[in-house]
This record gives C-alpha cells, sequence and structure tokens, in this order.
C-alpha cells in the first residue's frame, strides 16, 4: 500500500492504496464520493467522468496514484456549499435533461469541460463532445438542449434530429 | 485486475531502468493498457508510468518537420499540431474527448492496434520514431498485429513527421469503439505519395503501393478510379466482410485525396 495525497473539490485528501486502486476507485471507496458512477467500467460510457488538474478524464481508466497531487473536481463539487445547483446542474433540472440519473455526473462533468473551452458551443459541437457519454434513457435530445441553455443560448422546443 | 508495483519514474534513465525488471510493463496513457489488465489479458508486476516525464512531451516545429513527444496526448497533438493540420484532425478524431486527455502517441504506437489511428500518420508521413535506444524508420516499425520493432524495455521519446505539401486522413468510424473500421492517410510530398491504411489487413497498418504509384504520376481521386483492393489477408469481424473493407479502402483513399487537395 502506498499513501497518496491529492486536492478534491478543493480538499486536500489522502488514503492508502494499492497498485491497482484505480482513481473511480479511490473517489467512491476511500473517500465515500459515490456521485462518481462506474457505468461500464471499460472506458466507453463516461459516467464516471471527473475533471484531473482541469482536464475531463474517465476515472476508471487511470490509476490513483497517477492523480498523486493532481486537482481533481468530482460532481460533489458542483454545486454551491448550500446546495445551489450550478448552472449546468441546473439546466438539467429544469430541461428535464435526465431520466434514470445514472450518467448524469458524467454528462454533468463532460458538459463543464466543454463550456470551459467552448462557452457557447453549436449542438453539433455538444453532440460531438458527448460521443464518450453513454445514456440509455433519454435519446439525448434533453442532455443537449440542457447544455445549449447552461452556456446561455435560445434553445429550441423541441430538439433537432 | 491483478496487483502489481506503480512507479513514476522522473526521467528516461530512471524509466529505462525500471523497466528492466521481468514482467515490467511502461504505462503512458494506459486507455488501452487499463482495460486490458482488467480483463487479465495483461498482468504486469510491475507498471513505469512515463507521462510523469516531462522530456517526453510536447509539439515542436523544426523546419519542414514536426516533433512530437511521445507521452504527448491527442489532446494536445489536436491543439498544438498546427504546422501539420491533417495530423491534428486524426488526433481530434481519436475516441472521444475525455479518452484524448489521457491517450498518447507513444502508447498508441507501441501497443500497434490494428485499427489505431496513428500507425497510419507515422507510416503514411515516412516518419521516424526515436527511441531511448535509436531511431526506427516508419517502414521498419510496425510489424504485424500489436508487434512492432521495439525491444524489451525500449521506451519511445518522440515520433519526427516531415511535414507534407498535402494530406488527409479519412476514417470510417466504427461507432461503438470510435476505432478505424478502416481508415486511409495519404500524404503528397515533393518526391512522391505515401498511402497508408489501418483498420483493414490482419498485418495490421499496411501501405498501399499501387495507389501510390498512381497519385505519384496525377494527384487526383479519379486516379484511383481503375485501382482495386484485394481482399486477401483484410480483417474478416461482425463489422464488415473482407470485401467491405477492400471497397473501403479506395473509397477513403479518394475522400481523403479529394480532402487534401
Amino acid at each position: 500500500m502506498t499513501k497518496l495525497t491529492m486536492t478534491v473539490n478543493g480538499r486536500s485528501v489522502s488514503g492508502e492504496v494499492e497498485g491497482r486502486t484505480l482513481l473511480s476507485t479511490f473517489l467512491r471507496e476511500n473517500l465515500g464520493l459515490t456521485g462518481t458512477h462506474v457505468g461500464c467500467d471499460t472506458s466507453q460510457c463516461g459516467a464516471c467522468t471527473v475533471h484531473v488538474n482541469g482536464l475531463a478524464v474517465k476515472s476508471c481508466t487511470m490509476f490513483a496514484q497517477e492523480a498523486a497531487g493532481a486537482d481533481v473536481a468530482t460532481i460533489e463539487g458542483q454545486a454551491a456549499a448550500d446546495g445551489t445547483l450550478n448552472r449546468i446542474q441546473q439546466a438539467f433540472q429544469d430541461y428535464h435533461g435526465l431520466q434514470c440519473g445514472f450518467c448524469t455526473p458524467g454528462m454533468v462533468m463532460a458538459a463543464a469541460a466543454l463550456l470551459k473551452d467552448t462557452p457557447k458551443p453549436t449542438e453539433a459541437e455538444v453532440r460531438h463532445h458527448l460521443e464518450g457519454n453513454i445514456c440509455r434513457c433519454t435519446g439525448y435530445h434533453n442532455i443537449v438542449r440542457a447544455i445549449m441553455a447552461a452556456s446561455g443560448q435560445d434553445v429550441a422546443p423541441v430538439a433537432a434530429e | 485486475m491483478y496487483n502489481f508495483d506503480f512507479e513514476q519514474p522522473a526521467n528516461i534513465e530512471e524509466a529505462v531502468a525500471a523497466l528492466k525488471d521481468e514482467d515490467a510493463l511502461a504505462l503512458s496513457g494506459g486507455q488501452t493498457l487499463i482495460p486490458s489488465m482488467k480483463q487479465r489479458l495483461n498482468a504486469p508486476t510491475k507498471l513505469v508510468s512515463l507521462t510523469a516525464i516531462d522530456a517526453l512531451k510536447g509539439v515542436c516545429p523544426d523546419g519542414g518537420q514536426i516533433a512530437i513527444g511521445a507521452a504527448t496526448t491527442h489532446a494536445t497533438v489536436a491543439a498544438e499540431a498546427t504546422d501539420y493540420p491533417a495530423l491534428a484532425a486524426l488526433a481530434g478524431g481519436i475516441g472521444d474527448p475525455a479518452v484524448r486527455n489521457r491517450g498518447t502517441i507513444g502508447g498508441s504506437l507501441a501497443n500497434n492496434d490494428p485499427a489505431a489511428c496513428y500507425p497510419a500518420a507515422v507510416l503514411a508521413s515516412g516518419a521516424t520514431v526515436v527511441t531511448n535506444a535509436r531511431e526506427i524508420a516508419a517502414d521498419a516499425f510496425f510489424d504485424g498485429m500489436f508487434t512492432t520493432a521495439l525491444q524489451e524495455g525500449e521506451i519511445i521519446t518522440d515520433v519526427r513527421f516531415p511535414i507534407p505539401e498535402k494530406a488527409s486522413y479519412q476514417k470510417f468510424e466504427q461507432p461503438a469503439s470510435r476505432f478505424a473500421l478502416t481508415g486511409v492517410f495519404v500524404a503528397k510530398y515533393r518526391d512522391g505519395v505515401r498511402v497508408a491504411v489501418t483498420g483493414a489487413s490482419e498485418d495490421g497498418v499496411m501501405r498501399w503501393a499501387e495507389a501510390e504509384a498512381a497519385l505519384g504520376t496525377t494527384f487526383s481521386a479519379a486516379a484511383l478510379d481503375d485501382l482495386s483492393v484485394s481482399a486477401d489477408g483484410l480483417i474478416h469481424d461482425l463489422h464488415g466482410t473482407p470485401a467491405y473493407r477492400a471497397n473501403l479502402i479506395k473509397v477513403l483513399a479518394q475522400r481523403a485525396v479529394e480532402a487534401a487537395l
């Protein structure tokens, strides 16, 4: 076991890990941050998406020790301390961008990464950016609408095909 | 997955030394290696992470060529390889955004997946793969599916691409894996045209010599009209037959020429 320290959602945390401990495992089991979901565990579905040093990564496909000393952001750090949702989370609620909610943490983190680099994406850019995030309920339309709305753009009452 | 010792050296010399252990493996972005370890297709006793070595990172244009550090991520190449737009576009089309933030060019080349994108760029560009020990020409580097000229413990340090006059990579994407069902990279240099095909051959990435000769005479999509690709030795899987891939090679090569013009 190796002692590991990193910053998660602005707080310095540490724990004992094995070589094989995945970042997703460290977040969920060592830190109890179970908002990061593990869907496929094969880096296909994106439910485990978190930010490491500002970049979206699949936390099931990165070892915890690779994030030693890094600045990690998870879904738990997205809302304000008083529980006020951030603009992306609020848009997902307003535009019904989720059904079962399993993929939602990854969708929100992926969207946050997109809007950081591309504040006003086109609908095509949003759909392209979400290639690595799979949702089995919504058919994506409302997720795309929510992200467009979160970027401050008008959204069509009915999403385009 | 089975447990292993994790090491993260700060320089190439330490990494080479750490890789001398039996059953030690180099870890770059891990986007292929980690899933394969979960499936126990790989079970190293030690992983040597290369991504903390700054000397292995960066995109460096230098006269008529561009050198890319082996541990440079696909996202960085997509953003910074502006001197070679077809290469930047290829990097920006690998996997998905989160995969591109981790996966690296050196990892992709060392793995030599038969459907990976980078081997097509390296072979079509006649690039040089530089390791801690030597320089390897692209034509001598790829040695069949998942096999390369790399020796045990040898580390790719950077890849040097001569910048072509015109180039394009066209990928017919397998939508679930986002690997190339077939992909064709066409690069036109002053002294000739090189055409590399990924995702099609059972021997991994390959050149299409007849197309190179035809395009060397006339660089137009029509120059390939009378050519056909043999289906012998092409991959057969549930996504496509050898004949389907043979047709894709020609179609994508013509699209690549059109896009390059």
